[in-house]
């Protein structure tokens, strides 16, 4: 909402600074957004009138002028062609400044001094609706509603020196959209009187009656309706105070009627509608739900449908208007309109915010209806409206308000309850002060009774309450009171776990990244997930941005490879992340999806393979304290590589999946190099990890060792083979290393040679060297037995 | 025989003296100490004292020698061995935090201090606990200011972390100190400073007796230890339908300490949360007796905090996970 100071002084007196008025009012609950003198960009530009002209002798189209700025005559030459002698027009002198910043200096047009420029509205960052009578391709000249003393501020003489205030005022506030309500709140903020204005409307006659008659078939949607009708309307532009006022306030003057109207609504709030009597079948308005399929075109020309759920203003056969939205093309205001009818009317909030959101046409007048406006400001307005009819001479008023009221009036009342506000809010502010605030914003209190206006809706319970005396007594000057007693404050076991699972990844060298959490269904084409697959199936955004972002993902494995292509392709030589994030597995309609937290690691680069890969992940089992998992080849996950890419089990349940990124994803995501990608379940990790640690004894008897190689077909797993031998050496076994892998002569074709270092210790004893080789012969035999020999 | 003691001994310091290596060391040694030992019986007694005292002489000077020796071998090992101790070291480096993890863990020790807990809710909420209990109901204009994406009519991707508090007064009782940090979505097209998914930290506090004064005092400690003993905290009246009463609020700038400068567009403050008293309706809704128990929320936006922090002026570097830009964390 921008505000006009000269419009605010209307109703409060106010000798504060511009800054100190927006500090203040932001203290007490109307925060400024910004404020800004109008043509403050302007300088130097001053009134000047036309003393002589003449033709430019060296150019047919330029003009020679002499042009009295007060204390001097300047020689101007201009281009324009609508000056004569005796114009007053705005001069920018040497050294100054028009709209858009662009300086202005002295200088020769064709050989001939010019000592200035001479403006025209756009060079003042105005238009020709801020000066009707002005053109917009020429020079502007004064008229007689500008001040043309000679060498004055030209902001002065057109009046473009009001200061315009943005406030953000809050849905529940809509009293404080108007200038009214911020007059009141700036009153109170600056303790002031509050300068009421009560309109008065002479009347000219007739029986308002004989034109127009009102009825409100649903009553629960439309609280009130007045009604009031103008006669031989003489429609022209408005005064310069009205259109500057507009200006400031952002609305475009247009004529006199729309502009009251625009008035009215900036000034108390309460939207204003004006209809042509021409087109009110019947002179009745009839407020109704509309039939389904019946159609209105609205001002902005377009033809909409309605339904029977939408409110609207009717004539005898139509629609004429959308009830808090938008008037029919036909009941504007025309050059030819002879009669209007002036509408100040009440309608419910939610129902006009849906009719307006259905027709997708959400009005400065749905905007405020929308947010519960009081039926107690209809008449007032409408009278304003009338009173302004008058004073702009833009009609006659007819005799009588229409005023079909089926609001109650009644004001919504509190006990008054001080020592609660007090309480709830921390300040000791006695009843008295409590009381006086109140009543500066227009509350009554009576017999420990607070009678709370009609315009403040939002007021209704005591910390609503507690809230205008704690902003009026002041924020700042309640009292900071660190939190007392004790709390227990302790990590979860999964907060512990996140800790440590960042902390081993960034230790191991991967960074971590985050992702959006939803993608483009066309992710799992691209990772080539089966067309019949689970994972498929998301949870599905109904009003997405675009198709990029409109599935929750249920696997973060494609935001990696996002993640992994845009390095790639910002020419990055090598990446290694990971990401603690979720995936989403929806479960139908009437329970909320899963949200499984998954470990992602992604990387590629020079030196990085599957092994490296293995490593991390890994080092996060150990961090975690997992053992004891199954690590198998996983040859049929179609976004891996086929033989590079294995599967972690733990107690039957899947762990991790790790690999090197199938090539044909790779290219689907456009990543010119390897790439690797691991998941780890968190949730796993949380079940089966243990980070408790006990100390076990030091070893006291010393260790032996002995390597063996095995001869085997190239295809079998090395685990498989340290398994057996794990569990053939049984007890003393205290750690099992391969070592070698050969492949090639004298070894056969598809056969290999795998060598393990493996060392042994018993607690109690020294081993024997019997001992070992006997566990040594258990491992060779064990093996022996499905096909693996001794390599001799 | 004196004199041939004395001059065995005179010979064998200058050929100790000289010996260069442990070899000619070790001969010396075998050759003089033999002629020492050539002494006769009859001869023993009588100098038996001078030899000995001769031989411990230069079986002292034997030893120094060798010290001598060794230390000198050692020092031109160690002269082959030198390296170039400038060329690059071979370490694996560190991985980066991501900038959001950084001030969000910041944030978490802060609130761990205060003795908050650290609890989480599901993203995709129940319109209920995103708006209804939230004092929010169908058809609010407040619906309008946080564009929602919907997944049902009555699900959707929580536009706030706000239904945390929902969630964890219907699971337990006062007195609750508690911090919720979380992703939340609306449906802002991603530019310089919007993004449809970005980051809130609830936090809430119920018990009896608590009153605004807790809240700014709480608050307070929280904008000193994140910025420091200094800063300063300013409350300016707001409205979310789900406190009663409201506010804003914003801290000293930490840029200029609130003389006013371009981070702080010349304002001396920075809003940095929102938050209020936890309205009576809302804690009703939940089952927690507004008359007995009194509580105070409040919401901050991450994002805002971490481009604040490290000089951010682009949201989407967040997400966009360059490495050159996580590098630098």
């Amino acid at each position: 909402m921008n505000t006009s100071k000269k419009w605010l002084l209307d109703f409060v007196d106010l000798d504060c600074t511009d800054k100190e008025f927006a500090d203040e009012m932001t203290l007490s609950g109307s925060k400024v957004e910004a404020f800004a003198v109008e043509g403050s960009e302007l300088s130097n530009i001053v009134t000047g009138k036309i003393e002589s002209l003449e033709k430019h002798p060296d150019s047919d189209h330029m003009w020679i002028c002499k042009v009295n700025v007060g204390k001097e005559t300047l020689q101007i030459v201009t281009g324009a062609q609508n000056l004569k002698t005796g114009d007053v027009v705005p001069v920018a002198l040497d050294n100054s400044v028009v709209h858009g910043g662009k300086e202005i200096k002295k200088g020769t047009l064709r050989g001939t001094e010019s000592c200035g420029m001479l403006c025209s509205l756009g060079e003042l960052g105005l238009t020709a609706h801020d000066f009707p009578y002005a053109i917009e391709n020429g020079i502007f000249v004064l008229g007689d509603d500008c001040d043309k003393t000679l060498g004055i501020d030209i902001r002065e003489a057109i009046g473009l020196n009001d200061t315009v205030t943005e406030f953000e005022i809050t849905s529940n506030r809509p009293d404080c959209l108007s200038i009214l309500g911020l007059a009141r709140e700036a009153a109170a903020t600056f303790k002031k009187p509050l300068k009421v204005h009560e309109p008065k409307v002479n009347f000219s006659g007739k029986d308002v009656h004989d034109f127009l008659s009102v009825d409100i078939l649903n009553p629960d949607r439309c609280y009130r309706y007045c009604g009031a009708v103008v006669e031989n309307v003489r429609v022209k532009p408005s005064p310069r105070w009205m259109r500057e006022r507009l200006r400031a306030c952002g609305v475009r003057p247009i004529n006199n009627i729309v502009d009251i109207t625009n008035y009215v609504m900036l000034e108390y709030g309460q939207p204003m509608h004006a209809f042509d009597l021409r087109f009110l079948k019947g002179g009745s308005v009839i407020v109704r739900l509309a039939k389904n399929g019946e159609q209105i075109t609205t001002l902005d020309g377009i033809e909409r449908e309605l339904n029977d759920s939408m409110l609207v203003i009717a004539d005898e056969e139509k629609p004429v208007a959308v009830a808090g939205v938008m008037g029919g093309e036909y009941s504007g205001i025309m050059d030819d309109t002879n009669t209007i009818v002036f509408e100040s009317a009440c309608f419910n909030g939610p129902t006009t915010r849906l009719t307006a959101k259905a027709l997708g046409m959400r009005t400065e007048a749905s905007g405020r209806y929308e947010k519960e406006l009081d039926p107690a400001a209809c008449m007032p307005a409408i009278l304003r409206a009338l009173e302004l009819v008058e004073q702009l001479d833009a009609g006659d008023v007819v005799t009588g308000i229409i005023d079909c009221d089926k609001s109650t009036h009644e004001r919504r009342t509190l006990p008054f309850k001080p020592d609660w506000v007090n309480n709830f809010i921390g300040i000791d502010v006695s009843a008295d002060e409590q009381k006086k605030i109140l009543e500066a914003i227009d509350f009554e209190v009576k017999d420990d009774v607070i009678y709370v206006p009609t315009f403040r809706g939002d007021i209704e319970h005591q910390a609503d309450v507690s809230e205008e005396i704690a902003r009026f007594y002041g924020y700042q000057n309640i009292p900071n009171r660190p939190l007392s007693g004790v709390a227990n404050a302790k990590r979860t076991p999964a907060q512990n776990l996140e800790r440590l699972i960042s902390a081993t990844l960034r230790a191991s060298g991967l960074s971590e990244i985050a992702t959006f959490s939803f993608i483009s269904p066309k992710h799992y084409d691209k990772m080539r997930l089966p067309k019949d697959s689970d994972k498929r199936n998301s949870v599905v955004i109904s009003n997405p941005l675009g198709e990029d972002t409109s599935v929750m993902r249920t696997t973060v494995i494609p935001s990696m490879l996002d993640v992994l292509s845009r390095n790639y392709n910002n020419r990055n030589e090598s990446a290694a992340l990971f990401e603690l994030s979720n995936e989403y597995i929806p479960h139908g309609t009437e329970q909320l999806p899963d949200e499984n937290e998954m470990v992602t690691l992604g990387m590629y680069g020079e030196g990085v393979d599957y092994y490296t890969l293995k490593g991390v992940v890994e080092a996060v089992f150990d961090a975690c304290g997992i053992k004891g998992y199954d690590i198998e080849p996983l040859t049929d996950d179609p976004t891996f590589h086929p033989g590079r890419t294995a599967v972690i089990t733990l107690c039957g349940k899947q762990l991790a999946i790790l690999g090197e990124v199938h090539p044909l994803v790779l290219k689907n995501y456009d990543i010119g190099v390897k790439a690797y990608i691991g998941q780890i379940d968190f949730s796993m990790l949380l079940a089966y990890g243990d980070t408790d640690r006990k100390y076990t004894a030091l070893p006291r008897f010393p260790a032996t060792s002995r390597d063996l190689a095995f001869v085997c077909d190239i295809d079998l797993p090395v685990l498989k083979i340290e398994k057996m031998i794990t569990e053939a050496v049984g007890d003393i076994l205290e750690s099992i290393k391969l070592f070698d892998v050969y492949v090639g002569a004298p070894i056969l074709p598809g056969m290999k040679s795998v060598a393990f270092s493996i060392k042994m210790r018993a607690a109690d004893r020294t081993l024997k060297d019997e001992e070992a080789d006997c566990a040594m012969k258990r491992a060779i035999q064990a093996l022996q037995a499905i096909g693996i020999s001794l390599r001799s | 025989m004196k004199e041939q003691l004395e001059a065995i001994r005179a010979v064998a310091k200058d050929v100790l003296q000289s010996a260069a290596t442990v070899q000619d060391l070790d001969a010396a040694r075998v050759k003089y100490l033999k002629q020492m030992g050539k002494l006769s019986a009859e001869e023993r007694p009588v100098i038996g004292q001078l030899a000995n005292e001769i031989r411990a002489d230069l079986e002292d000077r034997i030893a120094e020698r060798m010290e001598n020796i060794k230390a000198k071998l050692l020092e031109e090992k160690m002269n082959a061995e030198k390296i170039d101790v400038t060329m690059p070291s071979d370490a694996k480096p560190l991985g980066h935090k991501h900038p959001l993890s950084i001030v969000l863990d910041e944030v978490k020790e802060i609130f761990y201090g205060m003795g908050f807990s650290v609890a989480s809710g599901p993203e995709i909420e129940w319109d209920y606990y995103n708006f209804e209990a939230l004092n929010i109901p169908k058809n609010h204009p407040a619906r309008d200011t946080q564009d929602t994406f919907y997944i049902t009519e009555n699900m959707l991707l929580r536009t706030q972390t706000s239904p945390c508090q929902i969630r964890v007064m219907e699971q337990q009782k006062p007195p609750i100190r508690v911090i919720a940090p979380g992703r939340v979505y609306r449906s802002d097209a991603v530019d310089a400073t919007h993004s449809p998914i970005f980051h809130q930290i609830e936090g809430l506090v119920v018990d009896k007796g608590i009153t605004m004064a807790d809240l700014k005092g709480n608050l307070e400690s929280f904008a000193k230890s994140l910025y420091g003993e200094d800063t300063k905290i300013r409350l300016r009246p707001h409205h979310f339908p789900f406190t009663e009463p409201s506010c804003e609020i914003d801290v000293s700038c930490f840029n200029c300490g609130g003389k006013g400068c371009p981070m702080c567009k010349g304002e001396g403050w920075i809003e940095i949360l929102g938050g209020g008293m936890v309205h009576p309706k809302v804690l009703k809704n939940c089952g927690v007796d507004p008359d007995v128990y009194s509580g105070f929320a409040f919401g901050i936006g991450l994002e805002r905090l971490v481009m604040f922090r490290f000089n951010i002026d682009d949201m989407r570097l967040l997400y966009e996970n360059d490495v050159r830009f996580l590098n630098q964390f």
